[in-house]
């Protein structure tokens, strides 16, 4: 809602001196959001006069018309002589009173005026257009004024040029804000003056001559006040103060009847709509749709209407959405095309809030209309709002209101709260007393009634109060939020945060120590994705949860891995010339469940049942908390002190490892087949103890690489972290730490290429027994030497008892029980044997 | 060697003459002082301090010697042979000093080289900062409460009081969730807000309820400088017998010098939400201009848009109505609920001008902010 400071002084006497930003500060604090003060003409600055044109020479030989004309100014320019002003317009002729700017003025942008020469003439000024002069975007040439005004007159006065703009952001449940009323009513409360309300008018009864109007629907609308207006001049404009009120509060002007019923719309909130009654054919019905029938709208749009559009009808059909948007059949008729409209029909109705909301969402048809009818509107403004808009059709365009008053009101129960006085006090723990509490009530328009426990009438136009606590926020709010008391609770011991969170913090402050950036992506994807990951048609993946109105159609998809999200990262980095990258996320993603089902709407007036809540739960997919990393060039860094590493493959199992080190869980690695990942590169990673895979890690597959434009090599790990820690917290129990001296034996084995390391390890562990304190592999070789298809493992072992010196004879013993162990368990040969 | 002869004078024996023995002490000390090295020192140690050295020999001949002449001799040979070794250590140690200092500037390295041979990680600022304001409930008592982000429009939106058709509904733009059937009634979003947490915990916990809920939540907005479709909010929740907005107030307050600093003004603005009354949004001063750019064209802030007030966020007591959805006596228990966006204090806190650097994942951005902000 735009309101100018000018129109908004109408209705209440602020002091002289207050700005527009002092009332949005008020209003600000009593709630309306005031998003910007803008001032008007600001930056402009005269002489701007009227001027009469008293000649035109029209000058040729130029790429466009010109004209070269004196214009009368009176003694604006000093001298009285006429002015001579060159023009590119031509919307205007001898004797026409037009806007001129003088030189030494300066017009909004900033654009000082000066006299000069052009197309071989002296252009001592301008003649204005309404978009020079900031008054709008109108392109229709320049301003030719009525006829009646003086040349000379300062025209920034008589077009209102300096004022400022309040740009009010209107929450859903402050309708009546969406009017000059309403805004005056806060400003009238903020400031403790009495408020001129533009609503009180005397209004005829209604009587049965009026025109005919059958409500069908009572329910979708309950008030239905008709006028009409005869002997209307079709050829009359609005005049200025009306334009240029409706062009500050942004509406542009079209037609003096059009124009009417949006400036009262402005000023006292109700929609009205405005028929050319010639045009309409016999009595009005308001009724819902038949399916099938069609509405072409005042935008020349047909539209197929759905049966719960309520609409208004004529003989001939709908000829209007109501509450929405009129139709184009009954339009009021512009006069430069045709006879014009010299009968009107004044509608000013109250329908059904969600009925509107409904159609112009259905329709996408939001209309200043809908708009307010969605929020709430004054039922009881319907009567005053037709008077004020026949009134002024009266006295602008010379028209007769008919005697006939149309009025149908549904019969509207009073509704009442009851509320304890001190609510308000114990809402803002604050004690506000019993009169404070009645007379804020009493000037936002409700009667009061009442001691301890007040029986409280609101005002028409506050649809939305409804129970005690509304009372209690009005009440709060005109007091001031800032006269509160700030207060501690008592908050009784907490827990701290969960296992869970815990884990959470130290997977990503043990990856960030281990050097991985953190990144958060979007979860959103599409099946180009999952190509470029190489997926099977058939892997569980690809089934995804989808949106209905994605960001992006090529990415309906909400992500059942990290990876997509995480690899673009990386490309995106690279992009942007970091070259050696190791990034993490952890995030969840979106599984859908083996059974899908529609998530239930309950109730709100109790606490759903279990089966209901259960129910909620079973229709949201499984969301499980995961995370990810991706790498790329050198982990450790090349650099004076010789050569670094490529990140690798195993790079990425380390990270996993490092991530269920931080959840305090051990896990096994198997060599693993799962796209993305190389296939003689793929680590499974298992809960150590389990056969629960947790995750992958190693590198990416060739042909992934390519398709996603990496690196060669680049790996990643991505690790279900709720898998992972499904166990729960794990006690460590404090190890013995022995005093006696360390045995160290080394071995090597040489086995097929294609048996694990893991297994050889275990084998050996096993094998070796209790003595075993800890097993180091130190070298892997492959050659000659140990045979095609094979390998050398090298192995430290280090013995230790813990209750005595370990003889030579005991660690050798250990030692080959561990390689008899890894012998008969993987085939392993002991090297040199 | 002669056998032990009482007869004998030790003055007859030629080794133990105290000038013969001066003598070999002080050829010892100036074999000493001469030596210029450990190695000539290592020499001259033993030609005057070993077996065959003139001091050894000498001692030898004391076992030969009548009883009541070794003593004598003894003492002789004893502090001939204590200022031998006295100097010898003197000499060791000086020349020790001398080669230790030559070797350690030989070793002298440039400290000043660069070595990241490390690399450096880091976490979001976003994450740190969600932790920070965790932190900072968690001290008061709260607990930290998580839940999904697709969400059934049931907790997102009707438990809230924000009904079907309430106009506050189309007023988030909303991501829905496709149905089986591929339409749109799911009845499941994106949550748009982390207020279904609110629900959750209520429909879970009996009060006294203290609960802060971050996570991120989604509304379909273009990426900009200023928007991201994604982001994250973190809430607070207290249900209690006698919660009041002066309870909210005083929390608020608490907050905002822990994680901006004390000595900021707040505005209280009334406004609207479904799931509280009264409503209000939070403004705090602007801590770089503290309001001296309003209506100062000389003087624009970059952090507040020269308006002189931050938006921090929105927040209000419980309204019933949400507590009766969850199951809560309004008559006996209240409550109050704040909202606050991340990015947005980010931007501010951190002057941060872009969102989009927020959640490209460029590592340039984040590395600065390291492990906690």
């Amino acid at each position: 809602m735009r309101v100018p400071l000018s129109w908004l002084r109408e209705y209440v006497d602020l002091p002289a001196g207050e700005t527009g930003r002092d009332v949005a500060e008020r209003l600000v604090r009593a709630g309306l959001e005031v998003e910007t003060v803008e001032q008007l003409g600001a930056d402009l600055k005269g002489p701007l006069v009227v001027g009469e044109v008293l000649s035109i020479e029209e000058l040729s030989g130029f790429k466009k018309p010109i004209r070269h004309c004196f214009v009368n100014v009176g003694g604006a320019n000093g001298t009285g002589e006429p002015q001579e002003i060159v023009c590119g317009a031509t919307n205007f002729a001898v004797g026409d009173k037009v806007v001129v700017v003088l030189p030494g003025a300066v017009l909004p942008g900033p654009f000082p005026i000066s006299a000069r020469k052009t197309y071989g003439h002296t252009s001592a000024g301008m003649i204005c257009s309404a978009r020079e002069l900031g008054m709008g975007d109108d392109h229709n040439g320049i301003i030719v004024l009525p006829p009646e005004y003086e040349p000379g007159t300062d025209a920034i006065e008589l077009l209102q040029l300096v004022d400022e703009v309040l740009d009010i952001a209107v929450t859903p449940d402050r309708g009546y804000c969406l009017s000059m009323r309403g805004v005056a009513r806060e400003a009238a409360t903020a400031y403790g003056l009495p408020l001129a309300d533009p609503a009180l008018l005397d209004v005829p009864p209604a009587n049965s001559f009026g025109y005919l109007v059958k409500v069908d629907d009572p329910a979708g609308c309950d008030r239905f006040v008709a006028r009409t207006v005869v002997g209307v001049d079709p050829n009359a404009k609005s005049p200025i103060w009306l334009q240029r009120r409706l062009q500050k509060a942004g509406i542009r002007p079209i037609s003096l009847a059009v124009d009417i019923t949006n400036y009262v719309m402005l000023e006292v909130g109700q929609p009205l709509h405005a028929y050319d009654k010639q045009r309409v054919d016999g009595p009005i019905t308001v009724r819902r749709a038949a399916e099938g029938e069609t509405l072409t709208t005042l935008d020349g749009v047909e539209r197929k209407l759905a049966a719960e559009d309520l609409l208004i009808c004529d003989n001939s059909g709908p000829i209007g959405l109501a509450g929405v948007m009129g139709g184009a059949s009954t339009e009021i008729l512009d006069p430069a095309a045709g006879p014009g409209t010299t009968e009107v029909i004044i509608e000013a109705a109250h329908f059904d809030p969600v009925s509107v909301a409904r159609t112009a969402k259905r329709h996408k048809l939001p209309s200043e209309a809908s708009k307010r009818f969605e929020r709430g509107v004054d039922p009881e403004a319907a009567r005053a709002a037709a008077q004020r808009a026949v009134d002024l059709l009266v006295l602008i365009a010379g028209g007769t209101a008919e005697a006939g008053v149309t009025d149908i009101a549904a019969p509207h129960p009073v509704r009442t709260i009851t509320i304890a006085a001190d609510l308000p006090d114990r809402v803002a723990g604050t004690a506000y007393g019993r009169e404070t509490v009645t007379r804020r009530l009493q000037e936002i328009g409700c009667s009061v009634a009442g001691a301890d426990v007040l029986e409280v009438t609101p005002p028409t136009w506050r649809p939305d109060l409804t129970d005690p606590y509304d009372l209690a926020e009005e009440v709060i709010r005109l007091e001031g939020y800032d006269n509160v008391p700030a207060r501690m609770p008592n908050v009784p011991p907490g827990k701290g945060l969960t296992e869970a969170q815990r884990i959470h913090r130290r997977i990503g402050v043990a990856l960030a120590g281990a050097g991985y950036v953190e990144v958060n992506n979007y979860p959103f994807l599409g099946e180009a994705a999952f190509e470029a990951l190489g997926l099977e048609p058939d892997d569980r993946r690809r089934r995804t949860v989808k949106l209905v109105n994605p960001l992006n159609d090529e990415e309906p998809s909400l992500r059942t891995t990290l990876l997509p999200g995480l690899l673009g990262a990386l490309r995106r980095n690279i992009g942007r010339g970091n070259t050696d990258l190791a990034i993490y996320e952890t995030g969840t993603v979106f599984l859908p469940k083996d059974e899908l089902s529609v998530a239930p709407r309950p109730a709100v007036d109790h606490r759903p049942s279990d089966e209901e809540l259960a129910a909620l739960d079973a229709a949201l997919p499984d969301q499980p908390r995961r995370v990810a990393v991706a790498l790329a060039g050198e982990r450790l860094p090349s650099g004076w002190w010789g050569k670094g590493d490529q990140a690798s493959w195993a790079d990425a199992v380390e990270a996993a490892r490092t991530v269920a080190r931080a959840a305090g869980v051990e896990l096994t690695v198997r060599q693993g087949q799962r796209a993305p990942w190389h296939p003689g590169r793929c680590a499974e990673l298992v809960v150590a103890g389990t056969d629960r895979v947790v995750g992958h890690a190693g590198e990416l597959h060739p042909r992934v690489v390519k398709a996603l434009g990496l690196p060669a090599r680049t790996a990643a790990m991505e690790v279900d972290i709720d898998l992972l820690t499904a166990d729960g917290p794990q006690k460590v129990n404090g190890p013995a730490v022995s005093g006696f001296p360390v045995a160290t034996q080394d071995v090597a084995l040489i086995v097929d290429a294609a048996v694990p390391a893991a297994e050889v390890e275990a084998a050996l562990r096993s094998g070796a027994g209790e003595l075993l304190e800890a097993i180091r592999l130190f070298d892997v070789f492959t050659g000659e030497q140990v045979g095609e298809g094979k390998k050398s493992l090298a192995y430290a072992l280090r013995f230790r008892a813990a209750d005595r010196t370990l003889t030579a004879d005991e660690a050798t013993a250990a030692r080959e029980a561990a390689v008899a162990e890894a012998v008969s368990r993987t085939g392993a040969v002991l090297r040199g044997a | 060697m002669s056998a032990p002869n009482k007869s004998y004078d030790p003055v007859e024996v030629e080794a133990l003459k105290p000038e013969v023995v001066e003598q070999a002490r002080d050829e010892a000390v100036a074999a000493f002082a001469a030596a210029t090295t450990l190695d000539e020192l290592k020499q001259a140690k033993v030609a005057h301090t070993g077996d065959r050295s003139a001091l050894s020999l000498a001692n030898r001949e004391i076992g030969a010697l009548p009883p009541h002449a070794k003593a004598a001799a003894g003492k002789l040979i004893g502090q001939a042979r204590g200022a031998v070794n006295q100097a010898l250590a003197k000499r060791q140690g000086e020349l020790e000093a001398e080669r230790d200092a030559r070797v350690l500037v030989e070793e002298a390295v440039d400290v000043t080289l660069p070595y990241d041979r490390t690399p450096r990680g880091a976490r979001h600022p976003l994450t740190t900062l969600a932790e920070r304001i965790e932190d900072t409930f968690v001290a008061m008592g709260y607990q930290v409460a998580e839940g999904p982000e697709v969400e059934a429009e049931w907790l997102n939106f009707d438990a809230l009081n924000l009904g079907p058709d309430h106009p506050a509904r189309s007023m988030q733009d909303t991501f829905f969730v496709q149905a089986p059937d591929g339409s749109a009634d799911s009845g499941v979003v994106l949550r748009t807000q982390t207020s279904p947490v609110q629900a959750r915990t209520l429909l879970d916990r009996e009060p006294p309820v203290y609960v802060v809920c971050p996570g991120r939540v989604y509304r379909t907005d273009e990426l900009d400088a200023t928007h991201t479709p994604v982001f994250r909010q973190v809430e607070g929740l207290a249900v209690d017998e006698g919660i009041t907005f002066a309870d909210l107030k005083g929390t608020i307050e608490v907050l905002v010098e822990k994680l901006i600093g004390g000595g900021l003004e707040l505005r209280w603005r009334p406004s609207y939400f479904p799931f509280t009354e009264p409503s209000a949004e939070i403004d705090l001063q602007c801590f770089v201009c503290r309001g001296e750019s309003v209506g100062n064209p000389d003087r624009p802030c970059r952090t507040c848009s020269s308006e002189g007030w931050i938006e921090l966020g929105g927040c209000g007591v419980v309204n019933p109505r949400v507590l009766v959805a969850c199951g809560v006596d309004p008559n006996r228990y209240s409550g109050f609920a704040f909202g606050l966006g991340l990015e947005r204090i980010l931007m501010n806190r951190h002057n941060v001008a872009d969102m989009r650097d927020m959640v490209e994942g460029d590592v340039r951005f984040t590395l600065p902010f390291g492990m906690e902000i």
